[in-house]
């Protein structure tokens, strides 16, 4: 596509230049002319509803709507005139005539784009003798409160969920002063509660049923870190405020919009970090005494778990030992654990709860160059193929990305899925095939047309087959998206075929940090980098001794816990007795030490267990399922629990482990100097940073997962990435699934999909109140609604 | 059926008519407000089914013209114009008078479900000045004495 001419136009005086197409809105704010507006949004539909964009426009009979008018050559434009000034005020004012002054009370009030055009344009007094339109304020759902005479009908939020969430469940009902915003269900919500609607609206009508009332802006410090949910890996920005414990979470929201997620969060990324201050919280380290967990001193915990874990593998040896990793923990704590697993404990029995076949798709793809696709590739690929997995529900922001892009660049998409998943609904083709056959239309794919017989349907004619067949074969620079359902060999043969179409891929797994997990080396038969724990490799280089031989994955350990050949189980972040159905009999004899959030069912059959932190009470890496690392920040506290990369070093401690071998710190300069340390940073960091300016050693602790991350970048190919991007707060594309090194597989792998909906979220999604209480809402209207019937 | 059949073939015959099949929303609204009195709900749904639009959506142009209605009117349903030729040949008187001989007030019905009664703007008659419209029957050049004539005749209509 050739790129559109550069078009000069005159604003103010100053001579500007914007491709031929460009808004006269945008052209302006490129060069830092700012032109109000309340109903413009980018990205989303025209609307020229709030008329505060009036410019002049020479040889234009009346004032023009800068938001809609196209740049022409020659254009000579007035933004900021008396005669401008005077029309955006009156506008002001006609927009007070009803709006209540009651900014003292709004939840917007400090941030609300109408108080703050208010205080730039005047129009302060009201020359409005009538009477306000006072309405009740109405709550929607649990996440959605409407107050309507706040609202100044910019319909920012009607576009937002029709056009981009495609939920439409927000509507403008009767005309002309008396336009109300209306539900979709007449007096309440039914959607998706991603809140969007709130986020997007720039007055303080729209209010969040988890912030409303609780603070004032300008009393929260804001960090901005990632989602702890699925694996997309969103930015979203806490608003913390200090308690009595620490740090509170207070809100979340996506006013950063540098993440890869834009404009978007869904309701876990916005609302669902209300895990942190549960009451079911665990907030002191648990030792079973008398067949009780019993609170314990964390120098009891580590004292013992350091002991017993040094006499088993003493008497035992490592390969009594098990060790199951977590998909929501950072990087540096995967990785520190492994090595914690095989050179401390001296075990290759580690594994994590697989969702999706990562190590699957890294031996499919290893040696290609640019064979993964990031999370904004997604937003501007001109053809994608998705096979499988429900984005809409499971990977909310890929879904946001794949709408945005069909209806703003026209992009292509292609979805072969079993159920009738809600993005149909943009696919240029959708193929409904049997259950479990998507394996066969990778054959098809490949040339195999005898696959098209168990593929076809009344809904999917052979010829619809080969249609899309054709297209994807003449596709330019496709991404192919897939989900759990292909593993193993069927990856291997849809990478064969994309080969040949240059495409890139996305392999779907569940979880925030399970392709962390992956690329971290939580595997019993891989090391960090997908590379053979019984091949040759480098990591025995700097670590000194490790196990040559393959471990037990889980479902060897359990095999293993059964036969009573397993002494001890350590389980960080994960729950392997819902997830696996792990034999509880089983661990009876086990020793098991547990780091979680909460007492799980695992959690439960410990006989140590040490409340951890959650992913926003620290700092480190996810990498999201794209293969796109960003840093954590710490932001909330909840005092008297530990990171697991803490605990984990405090274990080794106790079991004689050098710890500085361990955790490599203290060398060089690559030190957290508070970046990621958000809300927290002070006295200290300050004083770290004035060490290094002097050319002076920072001091680091064993704690500092920076020291780890340099470790990972020296010998994980593939994430050799900017430090000063991530740091910076960019994100960053790993590619160690295409340096990997993991021989042949050996075919059997156990995959245990999270099947998460939009309101649920593993262990985390049990212990949010917003996601339980959309929840408890949806199944008591669906049941008022049956009764009605 | 919540349509009667007939309606339905005509629509789905006259839809293809209409490249942007919403388009043909407003006259289907019409129709079937003609039909059944009213837009009743399981009317809203099946004729946001035959156009592929969410409920909330044909509720909205529903509720942006005052002629399309979601609660039942009187069987006559007169609307009394008191626009500017109207009002200044009586129109509001003729509005007043309604109220008073119906006992009704401004877009309410009769208990009986017989007549309902609504001020209107313009209605196009302003040549025959003051006018009133009963459901698509007009009625001009009236005076309070003329209303009531007009207002018996529907009423022995109804008994017939």
């Amino acid at each position: 596509m050739a790129e559109p001419k550069s078009i000069t136009i005159t604003v103010d005086g100053k001579s500007l230049s914007a491709p031929a197409g460009t808004l006269l809105i945008e052209a302006c704010k490129a060069v830092g002319i700012e032109v109000p507006s309340f109903c413009y949004y980018p990205g989303l539909s025209l609307q020229a509803a709030c008329r505060m964009c009036l410019v002049r426009i020479e040889k234009m009979p009346k004032l023009q709507t800068a938001c809609t008018v196209q740049i022409t050559d020659g254009m000579v434009v007035t933004s900021d005139s008396d005669e401008v000034r005077q029309a955006r005020k009156s506008m002001i004012e006609l927009l007070l005539g009803n709006h209540p002054l009651d900014c003292p009370v709004c939840d917007a009030g400090g941030e609300c784009e109408l108080q703050d055009m208010t205080f730039k344009y005047g129009a302060a007094e009201s020359r409005y003798m009538e009477g306000k339109l006072h309405k009740e304020e109405q709550q929607w759902s649990p996440v959605v409160y409407f107050d309507r005479p706040r609202c100044i009908l910019c319909y920012r939020c009607v576009r937002a969920c029709g056009e981009g969430m495609d939920v439409w469940a927000l509507g403008v009902q009767n005309r002309g002063s008396s336009s109300v915003i209306a539900p979709n269900q007449g007096d309440h919500l039914e959607c998706e509660e991603c809140g969007m609607c709130i986020d997007i609206c720039p007055v303080g009508a729209l209010t969040s049923g988890a912030y409303r009332y609780k603070t004032r802006p300008w009393e929260m410090k804001h960090v901005g870190t990632i989602c702890t949910h699925c694996g997309d890996g969103c930015k979203t920005t806490l608003g913390m405020r200090r308690s009595d414990t620490g740090m509170d979470i207070v809100r979340g929201d996506n006013r950063d919009k540098s993440g890869i997620n834009g404009d978007f969060l869904c309701i876990k990324g916005r609302y669902a970090f209300d895990y942190f201050d549960h009451k079911d919280r665990l907030r002191h380290p648990l030792i079973r005494r008398n067949g009780q967990l019993t609170q314990a001193t964390w120098e009891e915990a580590l004292e013992h778990v350091g002991k017993r874990l040094k006499e088993i593998r003493d008497t035992q040896g490592g390969q009594a030992i098990g060790v199951i990793g977590s998909n929501r923990t950072t990087n540096e704590e995967n990785y520190l654990l492994q090595k914690f697993a095989r050179t401390v404990l001296g075990t290759n029995n580690i594994d994590h709860h697989r969702t999706t076949d990562f190590a699957g798709f890294a031996r499919a793809i290893t040696g290609k160059q640019n064979a993964t696709a990031t999370m904004r590739d997604v937003a501007t690929a001109s053809s994608i193929l998705l096979i499988g997995n429900d984005p809409t529900e499971q990977h909310p922001l890929l879904a946001w990305n794949i709408r945005s892009n069909v209806r703003l660049n026209r992009a292509k998409l292609f979805i072969v899925n079993s159920r009738p998943i809600k993005l149909r609904r943009q696919a240029a083709a959708f193929l409904q095939v049997p259950e479990g056959r998507e394996s066969k239309f990778v054959a098809f794919l490949n040339g195999d047309d005898t696959a098209a017989g168990s593929l076809t349907s009344p809904a999917v004619s052979n010829d619809s087959l080969k249609q899309v067949r054709d297209q994807l074969r003449g596709a330019q620079d496709p991404i192919i998206i897939f989900g759990s359902e292909l593993r193993g060999a069927d990856i291997a043969a849809l990478v064969k075929f994309g080969s040949g179409v240059r495409a890139m891929f996305i392999c779907l797994g569940d979880y925030a940090n399970s392709r962390g997990a992956a690329d971290m080396g939580l595997y019993p038969d891989l090391f960090p980098g997908y590379v053979a724990a019984d091949g040759p490799h480098n990591f025995n280089e700097e670590w000194g001794k490790v196990p040559q031989v393959k471990g037990m994955d889980i479902a060897g350990m359990m095999q293993a816990a059964k036969d009573r050949k397993l002494a001890a189980l350590y389980v960080v972040g994960s729950n392997p007795v819902t997830d696996y159905s792990f034999d509880p009999a089983a661990l009876q004899n086990a020793f098991v030490v547990v780091q979680e959030l909460f007492l799980t069912e695992t959690a439960l059959l410990a006989e140590v267990v040490f409340p951890a932190a959650s992913a926003y009470e620290k700092a480190g890496t996810f990498t999201n399922t794209c293969g796109d690392i960003q840093l954590l920040k710490k932001a909330g506290e909840i005092s008297s629990v530990r990171s697991d990369f803490e605990i984990i070093v405090r274990v080794a401690d106790r079991m004689g482990a050098d710890t500085k071998k361990l955790v490599p710190f203290g060398k060089g300069v690559h030190a957290d100097m508070g970046q990621s340390r958000g809300a927290q940073s002070g006295e200290a960091d300050r004083h770290a940073v004035w060490l290094t300016a002097n050319n002076l050693d920072p001091r680091l602790s064993p704690f500092d997962p920076m020291a780890i991350l340099d470790e990972i970048q020296r010998l994980v190919p593939g994430y050799e990435f900017s430090r000063l991007n991530l740091i910076a707060g960019n994100d960053e594309h790993v590619t160690a699934a295409e340096h990997s090194n993991a021989g042949a597989g050996n075919g059997l792998v156990q995959i245990v999909p999270a099947n998460d909906s939009l309101f649920t979220s593993g262990t985390l999604g049990r212990y949010s109140h917003t996601l339980n209480s959309v929840i408890e809402n949806r199944r008591s209207t669906e049941s008022k609604e049956v009764m009605a019937d | 059926m919540v349509i009667s059949e007939k309606l339905d073939r005509f629509f789905d015959e006259k839809m293809k008519e209409y490249p942007t099949q919403r388009s043909f929303l407003v006259p289907m609204l019409l129709y079937t407000q003609d039909e059944l009195g009213y837009l009743t709900n399981e009317a809203i749904a099946h004729i946001a089914k035959k156009v592929d639009l969410t409920e909330l959506e044909v509720r909205n142009v529903i509720s942006y013209y005052s002629m399309l209605r979601t609660k039942p009117l009187g069987k006559y349903h007169v609307q009394v114009c008191t626009n500017i030729s109207c009002m200044l040949r009586g129109g509001e008187e003729v509005f007043e008078h309604c109220k008073q001989r119906l006992g009704i007030g401004h877009k309410q019905a009769t208990p009986d479900g017989l007549f309902s009664l609504e001020e209107v703007e313009c209605i196009g008659a302003c040549s025959w000045a003051p006018a009133v419209q009963v459901n698509y029957d007009f009625h001009e050049n009236l005076t309070p004495e003329k209303m009531d004539a007009v207002l018996d005749q529907y009423s022995r209509k109804a008994k017939q």
